[in-house]
């Protein structure tokens, strides 16, 4: 126990303490409230669809957070090149405790980011259509935080260097995103697209963040819970044992 | 069998896909000595030592180290050792203090007893002024020095060193060799460890194994080394017994990442 708290209290100084990091990750989910938000608006709401920013502000949320769990997974490829990984793996730790406290550290921080870009989304004009169920949407960015840190230590665990970065931002991070109903509904869409979007775990963390915040919900929140539940579970195990193969 | 042999190896193998990185190799070091392990770049020193550390599972053979078999009990080996990797393994995001303080958890040592530890060990490598900056400010000897107080902190029987002293100027060295040899007689702390520096060896170790292409060609004391190779001093002795031709080692992913940050920092280490 105690070695999962110091790795996660590990994870929580070092965010705190690259101020830079924080700046920097509001950047781009203000970016996309403004552009999007209020670029494409009128469009939507000429076609029926109502408040953009209504629409769009859980979604990105979710892609706040699915950024930072990914990047705080992945720091493990940094801490293996400056040899940090090797002094935790030598400690008489189990590798579970240490993917555990990497992976808890890792969706602390991205929760955090996701309270930081709903306060952004507070800024452009959102607002959650009751506040009591915020704490609805905090146990749904909680397992979207928990998912996808647990995906990006798996991911880790494969790779040898930072080569592989691009291809995961471009092959893996950036589809999740754009194919997940964070950015326009998905009812109506081409079957085939429809198909990606429902094999998409972060589709049901959309959802989920959407129907507590707005109360509009495409999938039902209890399939959510049930499918976010189950997938977490998952990647929890493979993560797990993929880093119980990791050699350095 | 002698009662004494703290870190005991037998016929220790290590094949990687088509390479046989260790072969057969058997060795025995006492409890409270000095031990040198030499070879040139490749021999198998790195494998042996991860090996002995818990951090690579062996081929075949065994190892014994305070006792316990590193592949089987892991973490009653991984507490009668510390160790100093090669290459700096500190967080240069956490302060000095903070990367003793994860160590000691990590180890299990009681926060009390911890928190005295860290203090005296921070006085011993006299960082205690620097305690509360971030690694990243240190100095590559600071950081040696620091990695050296936090491979203590769980009071080890056995002290690994990895190449300690590389890069460093004389100065720190001899300061590091105190502290290390201080240590030795004290706490009846065994030091096993590698360098390239042939003096360095010479001067600390009671004993020095040389292993080349994986097997061990010589192990004695540096007198008797010297002697059977009828040279005059250590240097020669190891190039008589391991040849001069010069050794090519493979990078590793993380060697490149590693030089493309250093490239990316300015070339600090």
């Amino acid at each position: 126990m105690n070695a999962i708290y110091i790795l996660w209290l590990r994870q929580l100084k070092r965010y705190f303490r690259a101020k830079s990091r924080i700046v920097g990750s509001i950047g781009q989910p203000l970016l996309f409230l403004v552009a999007l938000g209020f670029g494409l608006g009128p469009v939507y709401a000429a076609a029926g669809g109502g408040n953009y920013i209504e629409f769009l502000a859980p979604g990105i949320i979710a892609m706040g957070i699915l950024f930072t769990a990914i990047f705080s997974g992945i720091q493990i490829i940094w801490d293996r090149q400056f040899g940090f990984l090797k002094e935790t793996l030598v400690a008489p730790v189990s590798r579970l405790q240490i993917m555990l406290g990497q992976t808890v550290g890792g969706a602390t921080v991205a929760l955090l980011q996701g309270i930081i870009v709903f306060g952004l989304t507070l800024i452009v004009g959102f607002r959650p259509e009751n506040w009591a169920m915020v704490p609805v949407a905090f146990f749904f960015a909680t397992f979207v935080a928990l998912l996808f840190t647990a995906l990006g230590v798996a991911i880790a665990s494969m790779l040898d260097d930072m080569q592989g970065f691009q291809l995961i931002m471009n092959f893996i991070v950036m589809p999740l995103f754009f194919l997940s109903g964070a950015l326009f509904p998905i009812k109506n869409l081409p079957e085939a697209l429809l198909i990606i979007v429902r094999f998409n775990p972060l589709s049901y963390g959309v959802d989920g963040l959407r129907d507590a915040l707005t109360g509009v919900t495409q999938f039902g929140m209890g399939i959510d819970i049930l499918i976010l539940g189950a997938i977490t579970a998952v990647l929890l195990f493979v993560g797990s044992w993929l880093f119980s193969k990791v050699q350095v | 069998m002698d009662g004494q042999a703290i870190i005991r190896v037998q016929n220790l193998t290590k094949k990687f896909e088509s390479v046989t990185a260790v072969n057969d190799i058997s060795f025995t070091v006492d409890r409270g000595e000095i031990f040198a392990f030499l070879g040139p770049n490749g021999a198998g020193k790195s494998t042996t030592i991860k090996m002995l550390t818990t951090l690579l599972r062996p081929t075949g053979g065994t190892v014994s180290i305070n006792g316990f078999d590193p592949a089987r009990q892991q973490d009653e080996a991984r507490r009668s050792f510390g160790i100093v990797f090669q290459d700096p393994s500190l967080d240069d995001e956490l302060t000095a203090w903070e990367n003793l303080e994860f160590h000691g958890v990590l180890y299990g040592v009681p926060k009390e007893l911890r928190r005295k530890r860290i203090d005296e060990l921070l006085g011993f490598v006299e960082l205690t002024e620097r305690k509360d900056h971030l690694i990243k400010t240190f100095s590559g000897g600071m950081k040696r020095r620091l990695e050296i107080a936090r491979g203590l902190i769980h009071h080890p029987k056995i002290l690994f060193l990895d190449e300690p002293t590389l890069g460093l100027d004389p100065q720190t060295r001899n300061h590091i060799w105190d502290y290390l040899k201080r240590l030795n007689k004290e706490e009846n702390m065994t030091v096993f460890f590698t360098t390239h520096y042939m003096e360095e060896a010479d001067r600390a170790a009671a004993r020095i194994a040389v292993i080349d292409h994986g097997t061990i060609v010589a192990s004695d004391t540096s007198a008797n080394l010297k002697a059977q190779t009828h040279t005059t001093n250590l240097e020669d002795a190891f190039l008589a017994l391991t040849g001069n031709v010069i050794r090519d080692e493979e990078a590793s992913g993380t060697d490149r990442l590693r030089a493309h940050a250093a490239i990316w920092r300015g070339g600090r280490r």
